[in-house]
Parts: structure tokens; C-alpha cells; sequence
């Protein structure tokens, strides 16, 4: 049994909780133990580095040092934002030694700067890598467009994760999975983001083109790996539909819903119930 | 008896700003040997070096000693002017006190003391020195041309058509470069094989031309007038002296399904081809990597229907050597390939394509005959987009630098696709445009007003494709940034101009220097174009930077006028400092034991042995010898003799010591 750390974030604990529950259920499948961090606080997502730097740092030191402190080598972040912030943060740190010491100050604990942050994609290919096939009972044989968002790849020289234009890793995920990906324009276009809630005609418009895009090229589900591009491409759905004049009936999953449905889990384990646009498929 | 003359340079303020140049010339008159000491403002000018050749006429001077700038700058204007007062050049030195003192100090008692101090260890250098003539080395009046486009043809024709000899290689099959893929020049139209083709022809023809296509450099030895170059012919698996050229292995060869690098890969080729039908030589080559019978042992169709009998399966490459008086580097450059941008697709899309591809589609022999076709379904484009300073003046992406060419051909591929399709619409996205040739401004004016081509200032974000055409994404700056989306049929990427992919490798071999780039480095910027660091060896084109081809045939003219004056004369002179082995009379003969441990450390194989035999033939002893001809006077072998029996002209061990002791004992 893998044991690994596990830092949720805010939202896999309130309006994404089928994210977390789809990551832990796949973890479990594979014999991986995720413990959460414990203490943990908000990494402080957009809001905090738009205000203050040094508070945007601590928030997310503070992670980095209770896990350290925990013992942990190797933190898995399924959501996109806290999995940037958290990188970002570490780098920063690593690279500004009067800087680090100033935050290990404010947070009165020490920062190593020597973590493992992965996103789910990184844990999929380091702990079940060739596992992934044989636990393959249902092979998702849909066509489906992976949606990548700003977060996960950018910036590159920093995440270093995948690449930068036309990323590739969840697209090869799903294959894996038994899902046709396919070849579409809007994988790395922004949704809207934080304009969910304070100018939804900017989400309705964005998210629409993306929605759009990937149903013209016929695309059966959204794949996604980040909670916000979840929610503005599903929650939003009616507000897209009015936008386009048109009613798309895509559904938007996580790429963990996907693979937990490819190996076996049902439906309901991996909480397909929780979504907006209804999911119909799998 | 010494009376040497001391002159001190004010360098207009350059020395005398922080040195007391009145107190040195004052100083330097006191010391022991000093017949005559003065300063002024400008040594170098005529009537300072006027100053100088009076001085030693009147006063009998028997060494001149310049306290000025770095002699790499004036050692030969005054070493001229004495040798021009009767003096010998080699009694003349130079002492540095600018970039040595004057630039680097502050102005104070101290820098000008050190100015004091470093004329004294000159003067007590000259006391020592000796009167040396030049040493005459001869030439070898035949000149190595490397790249056979348009520079190389330029410079090949304009030395031979001089009555030299000239060997050309070319590591392609055929001599044309990059100029025979071109559709129409600008800024006349002109059609570029139809001006490119009779010169072409006349290098083929050239009674004092040597063509080797098909080969490479392998190895260049020697120095300038003296160089040996090995070059390696390729197997070309077809004897030429058979082949007529009548194109009947091209025609029945199986393997039709190569892409054509000529094309860039928007055609095919057989395996045994000719790059284009104008090729020269017009004879074919077999390309060993892609042909049946090299890779699988089968086929040989060629040989059966070859009429003369002049495939030659199994010959392998040739190597010949030739003594070579200078070298002209024409090697030319390369663009970069549409993978090398993420944002437009990493290459994948068929119809996104560089400026050099679009050039193939606009030529009467390109793939498509000259229609504009998108490779991917071979529509005609209705809409197409053009993207100047695609990677060029990019940090980000490693090129800074501008590629010069690609605003004025960017106008062009617009023009000719208006011309060819009367209702098309095309789209320039631009930074800025740089248009400074003759002509230049005039013809990109008549592209947007003439031929209806939008320019759109502004860069493009991003390309992608959908239901068969390109969504491009761009942005109007000149309209506030105001996001522009265009559905294209065809993109055609003005990509940065690089450097070839073997020109570190040739530069590494031939010993010039090369910048970040790979481009090779001229000597100097302004004033120094079209020679290398290295003597003898000249460069033309665009292997030093990107440049069209008004640029590329002055250029190669220039350094065809560097070869034809370094061959008119029939010696070439090579500064005396050199290292010599000390002889004296039997039965001492040398001092030289014969270790040759001098042999061992002389970096270019300068050094000799030589037999010393008495008059019955029998060999006395056998010592070192310098050749005069290829010693650089390095100086590594004085270091290393045991005996001392080697000593370098100009700087001796006796000159060296007299610096130093000048110092020392105040």
C-alpha cells in the first residue's frame, strides 16, 4: 500500500467533493493510501496573490511546512489552482533565500523547499502507471475532449509539466482508458474563472466557446482536472445555453470520474450524481 | 652606442586625460641611451609620424621607441614611417600606454609614473633589438570557394574571370542554393532561376573553374597562401563521364514516394535524382539512404536502363587534396521548419507553411506548377495569412535578432498570390516593416495599394484548426488591440533565418570564429565585412547573417577582391617574429641537443628536423629547425628548449630580461 500526502483545497471540500471522493475511490483502487494534511488552510487560490504577495506565500508555506512537518515527501493536489499555487510558492521560495526566510517567519515554521507536488496526472503515471491498463474492465469508448485550463500548464518553465500548447497528458490518460480524445482548438483557452460569480455573462460567453468547440467536433464528455473549469463549464450550462442559443447537453467529468468508471468504480462511487448537466454516459 | 628616440602620443585625450604626457617625453629624455624625447597630440597623423622620420634623420637615431596606444592598432603605421626614415621596421616599438595605462587608471602621479615605467622597459627592450627583414613566403594562386549559391557562384566567377583558379564545392547535387528554390526576386519580380541559371552555367563552364558537387570540406590544414584542403567527394554512384543526363533512371525509378528536400517537402523525388530540371550538373546522384538497392539489396532498375552504363553501385566516397591560397566560406543558411512553433501547431497542420514552402507553390517547377494549392486537398486557398517575424526578434524563443529578408519576400508572397488569384484576400500580420533597400519602400507600398494586400499590425496568439480551416488568432494594435480572428485556408509563417546545421562543425575545422548564433564572424563589423579572424579565409552571404541577395553578391564580389589582391602578388610577406634555432661554427655547429621537445609542443607543426652533415655526407648531428613559413611565433618552444638554443625573433630571452630588469632596478 503507496501512502501519500493529500492536500484537498477548498473546493474538493464543498462544491467539488465528487473530485475528491473520484481521486480518493481511484486511489483506493490502486493501493494508494492518500492522507490528508492535517491543519491544512486555503492555499489562497487567485484572491490572495492579487492582493498580497507575503500573505499569498505564507498561505500556501504553511501547507508546504505542515507537510513536511507530517512527514511527507510527496503531495498529491488534485485541484489545478492549489497545485499552481503550491509549485509556484515552492519555487519562489527556493529561489529567494531572504525571502524564505522572512515567510518561515511569518508562519513561525520551517519550509525545506524539497516537496513532491503532484497533480492527479503525475499520480496516475508515477504510482499506477502500467497498472492502469490491465485494471481496465470498461473501457470508456467515448469520444472526449480533455480540457486543460490555465493553471495545469502554465507557467511552464516553473510547473514544467507537460506542454505548453496542445498538452497532452490527459488526453493520453484517457486513451489509456479506452476513450477516443480528440484533436480540438480550445484546450488551454480560459473559461472565465473567478467571473463565475461577479460577471457571469464573461463565463457564459468563454466557457460557451469552449463548450462549442468541443461539441462541434463531437465530443460525447468534457474531461477535466480542476474544479473551477468544472464548475464554469457544468454549473453554468443554462447561462452557456442561453448564450449560444443553443442547448448542449455535453456533460463535464473529471478525469478521475472517468478513470474510476473505466476500472470498475460505479457511478454513484465516483459521484457522477453531484454534476449539473446530467451524465449519461459510462 | 644606443640613441634611441622616445615618442609620446597624447591620443587627443585618450592618454592624456590621466597620464602627464609632457612629464613622460621629460622623464624618458633622462634615461641612460635616450637621444631624443617629445610628445604631441597625434603620433599617428602625418606630422607625427613626420616628427618621428625628421627625428631620425637628424638625430641618427638607432631605435624608436612610441609611448601610445596598443600596437595592434599602429605597430605597422610607425614601424612604416621608420622604415621610410632608413630605419629598420623592427628597431620600433610600441609602448601601450592607453589601453595598457590611461584607459584603466584614474588620473593621478601614480598612473603617470606607470607610464614612465612601462616607456622604460621599451627603451630598454630596444637597446637589445636587432634589424629583421621580412620573411617571403609564396602563394598558392588558387582559391577554395564552400557553397555553391549565389555568393559562392558570384565569388567563384569574379576571381576566376580575374585569371585565377578556383575550386568549387558543393555539398548538395546540384550548385544553385537557395536562390534556384525562388519563385520571382523582389523587388523586380524577376524570376529567380531565369537570372541564377546563366551564371550557373558559366561556373559549370568556366575554364578556371573546378566544380565538385555532391562533396564537402573534410579537413583544412596550413595557413594563407598555404593551405591544404582535403575534400571529400560523396559517392554518387553515377560515373559523370558516362551519364549524358538523359533523365532515364529518374524516370523508371521505383521509389517515388521520397520527400524533396528541394521541395521542401511538398514534392516527391526518386531515390536516384536530380534536385530540379535545371540542376548543374544535370546529372543525377543516388541517394544511398532511400534507395532500394542500399537498404534492401534489391531493384537496380536504374543500371538496366542506363544506356552508357554509368551507374556505379559500389564506389565509395573519394578524398582528393589540393593546395589552396584562400578560402571564401559561401555556405549560405537555413529557415526555420513550421514544428518549431507550439502556439501554430507544432507543425502538424498541412497548410500552415514557411515562407521558403510557399515559394515552391508560387514556382512554375515547384510541386504544384505554380498555382498556390493548399497541400493539404489541393483547393485553392480563398483566404490566406501571413505571419512576418514568425520566431525572428523573439527572446523567448532564442532568435533576438531580425532576419532582414522576410517583411520585403512576406509583400512579395502576397503580391504573387493576388496576381495568381484575383479574388483572394490576403492578411499580413506585422510588428514592423522593414523595407530599407533600393526600391524597397516602393514595393511594399505597391502591395498594399496596388494589390489590395491587408496589413494587420499586431502578432498572432495562437492557430488552430477547424472543419478544415485555420482559425488565426491575432490582435489589431493599431486599433487599440482589438482581438482579430481570421478563418484562413493556408498560413504561411515568415520563420527566422538560421544558421546551417553543419556550420559549427565546418567553422570548428577551418578555425573561425563563430557567434551565439553559429554565424560565422566577420573580422570587424563595420569595416571588415568579408574577412575572418583567421588570414586567407574570407566570407560572403548569409552564413555570416541573414541578408538578400543585393547584400550577397556585393559581398561576394568584396571578398572575391580580398582573394584577387592576395594573389597579385606572386610572395606573401610574413612578419620575421618567429622562433629560430641558434647555429654557429663546427664543431659546436648549434646548441640544440636534438630533444625535440620543441617539436612536440609547437602547436603548428612548425618545427623541423634537420640533418647537419660534414663534407664526407656523414650526419654530424641532427637539430631543430624552424620553418619560416607556418612558425606563428607563439613562443610555447623558448619556453620549452633546455639548452636555450631556440630563441624567438623579436622578443628574445635577452629583450624579455632587459624589460623586466627595466623595471626592477629603479
Amino acid at each position: 500500500m503507496k501512502k501519500l500526502g493529500f492536500y484537498p483545497g477548498c473546493s474538493l471540500k464543498g462544491s467539488s467533493s465528487e473530485y475528491a471522493q473520484s481521486v480518493l475511490a481511484v486511489a483506493k483502487a490502486f493501493d494508494i493510501e492518500l492522507e490528508e494534511i492535517n491543519d491544512w488552510n486555503c492555499c489562497g487560490a487567485t484572491a490572495a496573490h492579487n492582493m498580497n504577495r507575503e500573505l499569498a506565500l505564507s498561505l500556501s508555506a504553511r501547507i508546504l511546512a505542515l507537510a513536511e512537518k507530517q512527514g511527507m515527501t510527496e503531495v498529491v493536489v488534485p485541484c489545478a489552482a492549489c497545485y499552481n499555487r503550491l509549485t509556484v510558492t515552492q519555487h519562489e521560495l527556493n529561489k529567494d533565500e531572504a525571502l524564505k526566510q522572512r515567510v518561515c517567519d511569518i508562519i513561525e515554521m520551517p519550509v525545506s523547499g524539497s516537496l513532491q507536488i503532484l497533480n492527479v496526472m503525475q499520480l496516475i503515471d508515477k504510482y499506477v502507471a502500467d497498472r492502469l491498463e490491465e485494471k481496465v474492465t470498461t473501457p470508456f469508448g467515448h469520444k472526449v475532449a480533455c480540457y486543460y485550463g490555465c493553471l495545469l500548464v502554465r507557467p511552464h518553465n516553473i510547473l514544467q509539466f507537460d506542454r505548453l500548447e496542445d498538452p497532452q497528458s490527459m488526453d493520453i490518460l484517457m486513451k489509456r482508458s479506452g476513450a477516443e480524445p480528440i484533436e480540438w482548438g480550445f484546450k488551454t483557452e480560459c473559461c472565465g474563472a473567478g467571473f463565475s460569480v461577479s460577471k457571469t455573462e464573461v463565463v457564459a460567453k468563454l466557457s460557451g466557446n469552449i463548450v462549442k468547440d468541443a461539441a462541434d467536433r463531437g465530443a460525447e464528455a468534457i474531461i477535466v482536472a480542476c474544479p473551477m473549469c468544472q464548475s464554469n463549464l457544468d454549473m453554468r450550462r443554462p447561462q452557456i445555453n442561453e448564450y449560444l442559443k443553443q442547448k448542449i447537453d455535453i456533460p463535464v467529468i473529471y478525469i478521475t470520474q472517468a478513470i474510476g468508471l473505466a476500472v470498475g468504480l460505479s457511478p454513484k462511487e465516483v459521484g457522477l450524481q453531484k454534476h449539473f448537466v446530467p451524465v449519461e454516459i459510462g | 652606442m644606443s640613441k634611441i628616440g622616445v615618442f609620446i602620443c597624447h591620443c587627443g585625450e585618450n592618454i592624456s586625460a590621466t597620464v602627464d604626457c609632457e612629464k613622460v617625453a621629460a622623464e624618458a629624455g633622462k634615461m641612460d641611451g635616450v637621444e631624443f624625447a617629445t610628445d604631441y597630440k597625434y603620433m599617428c597623423s602625418d606630422p607625427g609620424q613626420t616628427l618621428i622620420k625628421n627625428a631620425i634623420k637628424e638625430k641618427g637615431l638607432t631605435g624608436v621607441v612610441v609611448g601610445a596606444c596598443s600596437p595592434r592598432m599602429h605597430e605597422p603605421t610607425f614601424r612604416k614611417a621608420c622604415s621610410e626614415a632608413g630605419l629598420n621596421p623592427y628597431l620600433c616599438e610600441m609602448s601601450n600606454l592607453r589601453e595598457h595605462c590611461s584607459w584603466v587608471h584614474e588620473k593621478n602621479e601614480q598612473t603617470t609614473e606607470k607610464a614612465i615605467d612601462l616607456v622604460k622597459m621599451l627603451v630598454e627592450k630596444v637597446k637589445k633589438n636587432k634589424p629583421l627583414n621580412a620573411i617571403k613566403v609564396p602563394i598558392t594562386k588558387k582559391a577554395l570557394v564552400i557553397g555553391g549559391g549565389i555568393a559562392g557562384i558570384q565569388a567563384a566567377l569574379d576571381i576566376a574571370n580575374a585569371g585565377q583558379q578556383v575550386i568549387m564545392v558543393e555539398k548538395e547535387p546540384s550548385i544553385g542554393g537557395h536562390m534556384s528554390q525562388l519563385s520571382e526576386t523582389f523587388p523586380t519580380l524577376d524570376c529567380s532561376q531565369c537570372i541564377l541559371t546563366p551564371r550557373m552555367v558559366e561556373v559549370a563552364q568556366h575554364p578556371n573553374i573546378t566544380l565538385y558537387t555532391y562533396a564537402e570540406l573534410e579537413h583544412l590544414d596550413g595557413f594563407i597562401g598555404n593551405f591544404k584542403a582535403t575534400i571529400r567527394l560523396k559517392a554518387k554512384s553515377v560515373d559523370y563521364k558516362l551519364c549524358t543526363g538523359c533523365g532515364a533512371c529518374t524516370t523508371k525509378c521505383p521509389n517515388k514516394k521520397i520527400p524533396s528536400e528541394f521541395n521542401e517537402g511538398l514534392g516527391m523525388r526518386t531515390a536516384i535524382y536530380t534536385p530540379f530540371p535545371q540542376a548543374v550538373p544535370n546529372k543525377p546522384v543516388i541517394d544511398r539512404a532511400n534507395c532500394t538497392y542500399y537498404q534492401k539489396g534489391k531493384c537496380k532498375v536504374c543500371e538496366k536502363v542506363c544506356p552508357t552504363g554509368a551507374i556505379q553501385y559500389d564506389r565509395p566516397d573519394q578524398f582528393i587534396t589540393e593546395d589552396i591560397g584562400a578560402v571564401v566560406i559561401a555556405t549560405g543558411f537555413n529557415v526555420l521548419k513550421t514544428d518549431f512553433f507550439p502556439e501554430y501547431g507544432y507543425g502538424k497542420y498541412a497548410d500552415v507553411l514557411t515562407g521558403l514552402q510557399f515559394e515552391r507553390l508560387a514556382s512554375a517547377s515547384g510541386p504544384t506548377l505554380g498555382e498556390i494549392r493548399r497541400p493539404s486537398d489541393g483547393k485553392v486557398p480563398r483566404k490566406i495569412v501571413f505571419i512576418a517575424c514568425s520566431g525572428s526578434r523573439d527572446p523567448a524563443k532564442g532568435i533576438p535578432y531580425c532576419s532582414k529578408i522576410c517583411c520585403m519576400y512576406t509583400a512579395k508572397h502576397a503580391m504573387l498570390y493576388q496576381h495568381k488569384v484575383h479574388d483572394g484576400e490576403s492578411y499580413v500580420f506585422y510588428m514592423d516593416i522593414r523595407a530599407g533597400g533600393k526600391n524597397y519602400e516602393e514595393f511594399v507600398r505597391r502591395a498594399i495599394e496596388d494589390d489590395g494586400v491587408n496589413y494587420i499590425r499586431g502578432r498572432v496568439a495562437r492557430i488552430y484548426e477547424k472543419d478544415g480551416k485555420y482559425i488565426v488568432k491575432g490582435a489589431d494594435t493599431l486599433l487599440g488591440s482589438k482581438p482579430v480572428e481570421i478563418e484562413a485556408d493556408m498560413v504561411v509563417l515568415a520563420t527566422a533565418g538560421v544558421s546551417n546545421p553543419g556550420a559549427e562543425e565546418l567553422a570548428q575545422k577551418m578555425h573561425v570564429s563563430y557567434d551565439a548564433y553559429k554565424f560565422f564572424a566577420e573580422a570587424h563589423p563595420k569595416l571588415k565585412p568579408v574577412e575572418t579572424n583567421t588570414a586567407g579565409i574570407f566570407l560572403c552571404g548569409a552564413c555570416q547573417a541573414p541578408k538578400d541577395i543585393p547584400e550577397t553578391v556585393g559581398m561576394a564580389s568584396g571578398a572575391a577582391a580580398k582573394v584577387i589582391g592576395l594573389f597579385s602578388n606572386n610572395e606573401l610577406t610574413r612578419e620575421p617574429l618567429i622562433a629560430v634555432v641558434n647555429r654557429s661554427a663546427p664543431p659546436v655547429f648549434s646548441t640544440c641537443v636534438g630533444c625535440f621537445m620543441c617539436q612536440t609542443a609547437c602547436p603548428y607543426n612548425a618545427i623541423e628536423r634537420e640533418e647537419i652533415k660534414g663534407r664526407d655526407g656523414s650526419v654530424i648531428k641532427t637539430v631543430a629547425k624552424v620553418n619560416p613559413g607556418l612558425c606563428q611565433g607563439c613562443g610555447t618552444c623558448v619556453a620549452f628548449c633546455r639548452s636555450k638554443a631556440i630563441d624567438m625573433q623579436g622578443f628574445s630571452n635577452e629583450q624579455m630580461f632587459a624589460e623586466v630588469m627595466a623595471l626592477m632596478n629603479e
